[in-house]
């Protein structure tokens, strides 16, 4: 009896109480659907533009679009030396980037002090990201095309990606160094361990996984660059496979731009079909990239 | 003694430096010099652009036809004029509506995610904003020109359309994610009991965003939208592609406008090097690394402001 | 019996964060193969003291260190390889640290560091340190598993075998205690009892009945100074100086 007396007593002062809420509650409903509105917009497109690139490039692609050279001037065949040219220069690239990236990273993380030059440096990738890809290309066309003497080449094209993806490395890199703990360092130092023996038996093995993911994320961005391998190593037309980096090559980025924007006469399937084989490639990368992140995250060692 | 003493004497000695002491500092150099590379990079690319484009500063640079006269008409036999206002004005309209198109929407999903969104739908969305900022530029351009192209075409009427409103649309999807990771990567630095406070205090959760998360946001947000900007104007092969690329200062959204990124490309590859041409392109390449630079620079330091605090 | 040779001696030792003086004006002996026990309250300076004993404050920007460390006849802030006067030392301290790698590797590291390679030689330091360290029975048959995965205790000891691996001459003991259940504290510090036949012992620690039962000799810091040393027996049994250490000692304050 007591206890519904108390709540009949309770019931206009919480009814009172709860008009205000139901305004306050109507209004943040309506911000929750406003950005989230918005939010759809932004990731809409990623379903809209894949669903048209599978709808209209899936029925070219096959073993003979994938294997077979380009024929009738682009406006038929496949994609074969574009796709292994793509490969050439992801691999030279990542040759050059991944070591001094990682060193980077690791000065970065365990050597440098917090002063002008670290803060130069941070800038610097900063900018090196940030730097427009045509201004890669004018550097690599004069950095590595003239002044080194390559010439238009893979080694020259890779180099100028190398640079460019430089900062995606030493970020990823640095990011998974500093998640392990200072603690394990310094047990390593107290035993006598030297800088580079605590890096190498402790931190490196502890980050690997974490500089692999960043390793992967390069490769998705190497792979779709075109500006900047446009002057450099990459061929409007070059029906054969590179034999070594001193070769041009054809490559997937810039053939998709060469038989969309200069070649008259390309059947829309296969313009569509060289996309579709793209972003596959790119996206496929990206997503290995975050499923093995997020399978890191669920696996902690300590 | 319960054991043998196992250690060589060698490491034992506190003034002898062993191998592993000289491998250290080895690798304490080699770790160095990756590092500043960066720098040294930076300041390569500025100096090879330099040096490839001073022929033309230093020669037939006129700063004021060149700043001054929308005539970009480098391959004129008779006259060769290189003027960029037309190049700016088509940077900037692109990169201005794509900013108008992605601002909103960048701020608007890093609220939700960061504020609204929990769990899985918090994860996924990342995902589909990450996807979103991996799809290369020559694909989007390829959407410009062929799927928004007739899109546009049919919609509005028109008889062409790539243009303004296409690349601005392509551009602003593009600089999108950025500004939204970075913008909620501001936000999840708000310390999370700035909004606990508030929320003893009785604010709702929107009061909490509007009065107490986005101002305390406000530089890094700032700065998300600077960065966003950047990659817009840095922008090359989309905008070549989506753009129309003829030289022309707009009036409508639906003109062909041409940037400066995609007059490098477009024209390089027909120059000859060392040609007035050819050094006249780099000059445009000096030109977008100060601007990106000083973009970044201005990011980095609005950023550094609110770590101060 | 305690040898009489000086292992360590430290003379005006004065630490400072950042212009804010930890530890002033220290000067003491540690004799060869005795437990040196130092007790005193939080925030007396008892763990920088430990951390510049093995000169881990050069990783420390903004911690500023003056006066002299003589080890085994060495000017430690002179000596050309900070890493092997680090190797000669080992230390164990509060929070228990048990590195990322196999149990076996988290103890074959330091003799691997040195130059040990041989599979059987390693086989055998990590059996004897993870005996000593009352450990192998827990973990003989998972050698392979994570020691950052073991429980607190278990990692405790694991960094006491760890340092025990390096076949240290000075073992510096900073509160081992703490992560650790009574039983096994005993077992550890019966393992002590054993040590200092071979090693010498500096074991900072908060408990001072611990001190009692290890300690040769007992130093006691208050507010970042030495306020006295003695033999440890002496010192409980009221031959202080300072009325402040008996009343540390009897528990009126810290």
């Amino acid at each position: 009896m007591n206890h519904s007396d108390a709540g009949q007593a309770m019931e206009p002062l919480m009814f009172s109480a709860t008009n205000l809420n139901a305004h306050n509650r109507r209004l943040q409903w309506l911000f929750r659907v406003l950005f989230g509105l918005m939010t759809l917009i932004l990731v809409i497109p990623v379903g809209v533009i894949l669903t048209v690139l599978v709808v209209r490039g899936g029925p070219a692609i096959s073993m003979e679009f994938l294997f077979s050279h380009p024929s009738d001037g682009m406006t038929a065949g496949g994609i074969f030396p574009a796709l292994i040219g793509t490969m050439w220069l992801v691999a030279v690239a990542l040759i050059a980037s991944v070591p001094v990236g990682v060193a980077a990273a690791v000065y970065l993380s365990e050597y440098a002090p917090d002063n002008w030059l670290t803060r130069g440096i941070n800038l610097a990738i900063i900018n090196l990201a940030g730097v427009p890809s045509i201004v890669h290309a004018l550097f690599g066309l004069g950095a590595f095309v003239i002044f080194a003497g390559f010439g238009t080449s893979i080694l020259a094209a890779s180099l100028t990606l190398a640079v460019m993806t430089l900062p995606v490395v030493i970020v990823a890199t640095r990011e998974s160094l500093q998640a392990v703990p200072l603690a394990f360092r310094e047990a390593c130092w107290n035993m006598g361990a030297t800088r580079w023996q605590t890096i190498r038996t402790v931190v490196l093995p502890n980050a690997i996984s974490g500089i692999l993911t960043g390793v992967i994320l390069e490769v998705s961005r190497t792979a779709g660059e075109t500006a900047p391998i446009m002057f450099t190593g990459a061929a409007f037309f070059f029906p054969f496979l590179p034999l070594s980096v001193f070769d041009q090559t054809m490559a997937m980025s810039m053939h998709l731009f060469v038989i969309s924007t200069a070649v008259p006469g390309v059947p829309d399937e296969l313009k569509y079909g060289t996309a579709l084989t793209l972003i596959t490639l790119v996206l496929f990368m990206n997503a290995i990239s975050i499923t093995f992140r997020s399978y890191l995250r669920g696996k902690k060692k300590w | 003694m319960l054991t043998e003493k196992v250690k060589p004497s060698a490491s034992m000695n506190l003034d002898h430096r062993g191998r592993d002491w000289y491998t250290d500092k080895a690798i304490a150099l080699l770790v160095f010099v990756s590092g500043i590379s960066a720098i040294i990079f930076i300041i390569g690319i500025f100096v090879f652009i330099t040096k490839e484009g001073f022929g033309f500063i230093a020669g037939p640079l006129n700063v004021r036809e060149f700043f001054g006269s929308p005539a970009w008409r480098p391959t004129s036999l008779r006259d060769p004029t290189y003027g960029v206002l037309a190049l700016i004005a088509g940077t900037a309209s692109v990169t201005g509506l794509a900013m108008v198109v992605s601002v909103p929407f960048s701020l608007g999903a890093a609220i939700f995610i960061g504020e609204f969104a929990t769990g899985r739908l918090r994860e996924t969305l990342k995902v589909l904003v990450e996807l979103l900022a991996a799809i290369p530029s020559v694909v989007w351009g390829f959407i410009g020109l062929s799927i928004m192209n007739p899109l546009i075409i049919d919609l509005f009427d028109v008889p062409v359309g790539l243009g303004v409103l296409n690349s601005g649309i392509v551009l602003g999807l593009m600089a999108a994610p950025i500004m939204t990771t970075i913008a909620e990567d501001a936000l999840k630095a708000v310390p999370d009991g700035y909004r606990e406070a508030a929320e003893a205090m009785g604010a709702t959760k929107w009061q909490v965003i509007f009065k107490v998360v986005l101002p305390t946001a406000k530089n890094g947000l700032v700065a998300a939208v600077l960065l966003g900007v950047g990659r817009g104007f840095g922008e090359t092969m989309a905008v070549l592609m989506a753009s129309g690329h003829s030289v022309n200062i707009p009036t409508s959204p639906f003109d062909s406008v041409r940037a400066l990124t995609a007059t490098i490309a477009a024209e390089l590859g027909e120059t000859a090097i060392g040609s007035e041409h050819y050094r006249a392109l780099f000059t445009l390449g000096i030109l977008l690394f100060v601007v990106t630079f000083i973009i970044n620079l201005t990011a980095d330091l609005v950023v550094r402001g609110v770590k101060k605090k | 019996m305690v040898g009489e040779d000086v292992k360590l001696s430290v003379r005006d030792l004065s630490i400072s964060y950042d212009g804010q003086p930890a530890l002033s004006g220290v000067s003491l002996d540690v004799h060869e193969h005795e437990i040196f026990g130092i007790i005193g309250p939080a925030g007396s300076g008892k763990t920088s003291f430990l951390r510049t004993l093995n000169r881990m404050e050069m990783l420390q920007n903004n911690m500023t260190v003056e006066g002299s460390i003589v080890f085994d006849g060495h000017d430690i802030s002179k000596i050309k390889n900070v890493f092997a006067l680090r190797r000669r030392i080992g230390v164990v301290f509060p929070l228990p640290v048990g590195l990322p790698l196999s149990i076996y590797d988290n103890v074959a590291l330091a003799p691997r560091l040195s130059g040990i390679k041989k599979k059987a030689a390693l086989d055998e330091i990590v059996e004897r340190c993870l005996r000593r360290a009352a450990l192998w029975d827990e973990v003989k048959d998972r050698l392979t598993a994570l020691g950052s995965m073991l429980s607190g205790g278990q990692q405790q000891r694991l960094t006491i075998a760890r340092a025990l691996s390096q076949d240290p001459e000075l073992l510096l003991l900073d509160e081992f205690s703490i992560a650790v259940d009574p039983v096994t504290t005993m077992r550890i510090e019966d393992v002590l009892k054993e040590l200092k036949e071979e090693v010498t012992i500096i074991l900072v620690t908060n408990l001072v009945q611990q001190a009692r039962r290890l300690a040769d000799r007992t130093a006691f810091f208050l507010s970042g100074e030495l306020i006295e040393i003695g033999d440890t027996e002496a010192l409980f049994n009221g031959e202080v100086k300072d009325q402040r250490t008996s009343d540390y000692l009897e528990g009126r304050f810290g």
